[in-house]
């Protein structure tokens, strides 16, 4: 098993409803995030293109902040997703370094967090938070190795890039482009 | 001008601060105290339907195991939300909790020469005001007493009005907002689009937006359609001066010089007509006056709109066609705020045209046919009659307004000499007209010359400010309301119950409207204690009942006058005099507008001076979400949009501050960041409307950003029906700016 996700840059319109939606459902505290969004325009007026992104944690699969995690707080868990178990976490920062991203943060009671997947959620047969709310319905969640699953197959029939590839850190959410 | 009345940023006199005579926090009442009943505690979620637009999403409030509210998500089964909500209503939540909340009934009160708040019971301050209200109904008559509202409190304040004897009850939601578009389309059509809007954007195959940037407004079921048609390769054609989210999600960009909209609309029309792409058994069969139109935009050409656009002929053309191959599945987007230059109407006039000819009225694709339930009336006494309406103030003017004029009523309260009647009170109901009004040295003269102004809002927004008292109505997570029935393209009823108890001593509109009907001897139209009275007793004629909604939350019921779409051949006969679709109006020609829209040129901005754009930001609605922690949170002020050009031409830099200067010396009271972006046009600048609060009682949004507000003091009146035009100022830049840290 597997998990990704893939966001569909075509159809997001950068509204934030994932993110609150993250931050209601794992009640993250307000002034932090684990998700949050990206806007790129290239080019003069008029001739524009815009990139709009839904940016979290990339459950990496060669993840330098579990390497780097010198407590194991920091681990992978079922269908690759990378997590953090708060009570082993000391606080170190280290992996808030170590990620490219930027996807984690320190919470005001003492441990580090960052997007889980909403795998207490997945673990229920529900979709991630953010998956869930989002009103454009632009991000596809599930199993790349159930050929089957949404993810796989939007996958499969569309042009996808994941981000910074070349710091080597396996990524495992998509941007449809 | 002397005022009379100073507005009250901070100050509040505790009870404490001066000897009332009575406990400030009794209550007439306890009504509510649901948390506690056998249904709530079994509940871990109830029933709503939104507040914080007026989109109305129906959906679920969570609450945690310790009773405290945890999350909002939508209802599966709402066709407004599709059970997914939008940033705003899934950041409601924010609503309840936030701490600067109204808490308590206040009244004006002087202390050593300075204007204050006072804290009152609900009692003393439900007295007052019927005590002043009677004093002016005697003096003056009862329809001096105005209602402004945005939301659901309209009903239970209209119905206390009209019982009172008042007709006069509007939403600025009307003239400074979509008005326009509803007169354009019932001209055309015989009906207005609605709300919400009856283009059927799921299935279209070319949607045109002018001006409208869905998906930064999140009028969430069309933002929703929008995502399903670009899945499904629809030709998504975008009219904007600014590179808006929707422009960069479109197949064609025209980046229009603002306020020439119209010349292109005739422009596309005179291609559609000349190049045959008009649906000819539609226009045959069921429109009013082709043949006038044609002759009309005979010399309308892409090239005549180019002069006045900056848009290429081939450009023009190209996107007609695109029309006109779509054609009936397209949606020419009549849009939702279109007070723009004063010549509206029949700007919408054309986008109605234009729409007719492509054949999308009543068609898949196109515009259906929207249904609603209405609910059973419970029986009232009959009202008072009554003698003088706000349009006594404006005779032979704006007939064609089918709705009450905000601004008419805000204009009809300062006295004039020809006039034997103003208004003497406003009863204004979660609105902040300070910001939704144009021109606000007008707004400001109409509040000193009223002799009482309640405000009743969930939160302490400017216009509490000015009040004499001020109501803290509870949020609509604590409150039942009545059964959301809009229209759709089935008709359903949503369900709002509250999921907590008021918070503080904030009440719900329903209470505060009854309380206050029984001080003034109108308790017969209140007879239901509880509104739970009145909803369970229409659901069980509707054949549900309340428990069933509560368990439910949304229910569908089955169409029952005619098809979504025109069945083809079905012979229709139109809401207009010749009961055709009227490409000529025979309606506008009597009351001696053009019958066809006419391109007229609007001001330009002088040298070193910028057209003002604003909009909206997906995490906010205006300045009902300004202050909400959640929302705040994404974004905390505004920022003035500036192309590269201009600002090196200024010395300008990102996030430097600057405050903004329009035509008439008005400048923005607070300074605004600026941003340096190739997506707005070098003749115009562009910013979110609904910051810049001016209240220190708001914590979180006092001075973050600025109010466009400010900066639209020049209103260009549509003469057809009194909407307000606000897109002709012009702003230019002041760079010496001292931030308070
Ligand atoms: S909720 Fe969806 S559309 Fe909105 S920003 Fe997130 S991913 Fe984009
Ligand atoms: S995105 Fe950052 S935090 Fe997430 S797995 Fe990759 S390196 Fe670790
Ligand atoms: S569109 Fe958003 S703010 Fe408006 S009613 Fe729906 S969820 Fe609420």
């Amino acid at each position: 098993m597997r998990y990704a996700m893939a966001i569909d840059t075509k159809k997001c319109v950068g509204c934030s409803d994932c993110v609150v939606a993250c931050q209601t459902e794992n009640n993250v505290p307000i002034g932090f995030c684990r998700d949050w969004i990206v806007e790129v325009t290239d080019g003069t007026y008029p001739q524009l293109e815009m990139e709009i992104r839904s940016e979290r944690c990339n459950h990496c699969d060669n993840s330098p902040c579990v390497r780097c995690c010198p407590t194991g707080a920091s681990h992978y868990g079922d269908g690759g997703i990378v997590l953090v178990t708060p009570n082993k976490c000391i606080g170190c920062g280290a992996c808030i370094v170590s990620c490219p991203y930027d996807a984690r943060y320190s919470h005001p009671d003492g441990y580090v967090d960052k997007c889980t997947f909403c795998i207490h959620r997945v673990e229920k047969g529900l979709s991630p938070a953010c998956v869930a709310a989002c009103p454009t319905k632009c991000m596809y969640f599930g199993d790349l190795d159930d050929p089957k699953s949404e993810v796989s197959l939007v996958l499969k029939k569309r042009k996808s890039k994941t981000l910074i590839p070349e710091a080597g850190t396996k990524p495992q959410v998509y941007y449809l482009i | 001008m002397a005022s009379r009345r100073e507005f009250i940023r901070v100050s509040t006199l505790g009870a404490g601060g001066i000897s009332l005579g009575i406990p400030a926090f009794t209550s007439l009442a306890k009504t509510f105290s649901q948390e506690d009943s056998p249904v709530f505690k079994s509940m871990r979620r109830t029933p709503t339907y939104c507040e914080v637009c007026f989109w109305k999403c129906a959906g679920w409030i969570y609450k945690k195991d310790n009773g405290d509210v945890w999350k909002i998500i939508g209802n599966d089964d709402d066709l407004h939300s599709n059970g997914r909500f939008c940033p705003r209503g899934t950041g409601g939540v924010g609503m309840y909790n936030d701490e600067d909340r109204l808490k308590t009934p206040m009244i004006r009160t002087e202390v050593d020469g300075k204007q204050t708040f006072r804290e009152a019971s609900w009692d003393e301050a439900l007295g007052f005001i019927a005590t002043k209200l009677e004093a002016i109904a005697k003096e003056h008559g009862p329809e001096c007493i105005a209602l402004f509202s945005h939301g659901s409190g309209g009903k239970y304040f209209g119905n206390l009005l009209k019982a009172y004897g008042s007709n006069n009850i509007t939403a600025p939601s009307y003239a400074q907002c979509r008005g326009p578009r509803e007169v354009g389309f019932i001209a055309t059509f015989g009906e207005g689009v609605e709300s919400p809007e009856r283009t059927d954007i799921r299935d279209t195959r070319c949607l045109v937006l002018i001006g409208s940037h869905i998906g930064e407004n999140m009028h969430n079921g069309q933002v929703q359609e929008m995502s399903d048609a670009i899945d499904k390769g629809a030709t998504i054609i975008t009219v904007d001066p600014r590179y808006s989210t929707a422009a960069s999600k479109s197949k064609f960009w025209l980046p229009i010089k603002p306020a020439t909209d119209l010349a292109l609309l005739l422009a596309w029309i005179h291609v559609i007509i000349e190049e045959g792409y008009y649906d000819k058994e539609y226009v045959e069969k069921y429109t009013f006056g082709f043949e006038y139109l044609k002759d009309h935009v005979k010399n309308m050409t892409p090239e005549w709109a180019y002069g006045i656009t900056t848009l290429e002929p081939q450009l023009i053309r190209e996107t007609a066609r695109a029309m006109g191959s779509a054609s009936p599945a397209v949606i020419v987007h009549p849009g939702r705020h279109v007070t723009w230059y004063g010549d509206d109407t029949q700007r919408l006039r054309a986008v109605a045209i234009l729409n007719a000819l492509l054949g999308s009225w009543g068609r898949r694709g196109g515009f259906y046919r929207p249904e609603k339930v209405s609910m059973p009336a419970y029986p009232h006494p009959e009202y008072p009659k009554i003698s003088r309406t706000w349009r006594d103030a404006f005779p032979g003017k704006y007939e064609l307004a089918d709705l009450a004029l905000a601004s008419g009523i805000c204009d009809a309260t300062i006295p004039v000499a020809e006039r034997d009647c103003s208004f003497k009170a406003w009863i204004v109901n979660g609105t902040n007209l300070i910001e939704t009004l144009p021109n606000q040295d007008n707004t400001l003269q109409a509040i000193n010359n009223l002799d009482l102004l309640v405000a009743i809002d969930t939160m302490p927004m400017e216009i509490t400010g000015w009040a004499d008292v001020i109501l803290p109505e509870c949020t609509y997570l604590e409150r039942y309301d009545l059964i959301r029935t809009s229209p759709h393209r089935e008709p359903q009823i949503a369900l709002r119950m509250p999921a907590v108890s008021p918070k503080y001593d904030s009440k719900p509109g329903y209470w505060i409207a009854r309380e206050l009907a029984k001080k003034m001897g109108l308790a017969d139209h209140f007879p239901h204690e509880n509104l739970e009275d009145l909803l369970d007793w229409q659901l069980k004629k509707m054949g549900s009942s309340l428990e069933e909604m509560q368990r439910i939350g949304v229910k569908t019921m089955a169409r029952e006058y005619d098809d979504l779409y025109f069945a083809p051949g079905e012979e229709i006969e139109f809401y207009t005099n010749t009961g055709k679709i009227e490409l000529y109006s025979t309606e506008l020609e009597a009351k001696g507008f053009d019958p066809m829209p006419v391109y007229t040129p609007h001001e330009e901005p002088p040298d070193g001076y910028y057209r003002l754009i604003y909009g909206r930001a997906p995490m906010h609605t205006f300045s009902r979400t300004s202050n909400n922690p959640n929302l705040t949170d994404l974004m905390e002020e505004n920022a003035v949009w500036i192309n590269p050009k201009v600002a090196r031409e200024w010395g300008l830099e990102n996030d430097q501050y600057i405050h903004l200067i329009n035509q008439d010396g008005k400048k923005t009271q607070f300074p605004i960041k600026v941003r340096v972006t190739e997506r707005i046009r070098w003749d115009s600048v562009y910013m979110v409307h609904g910051f810049g609060h001016d209240q220190k009682k708001l914590k979180r949004c006092y001075g973050k950003g600025a109010s466009d507000t400010n900066l639209i003091s020049k209103v260009h009146i549509d003469p057809i029906m009194g909407g307000t035009g606000m897109r002709g100022n012009f702003v230019s830049f002041i760079t010496e700016v001292e931030v308070e840290s």
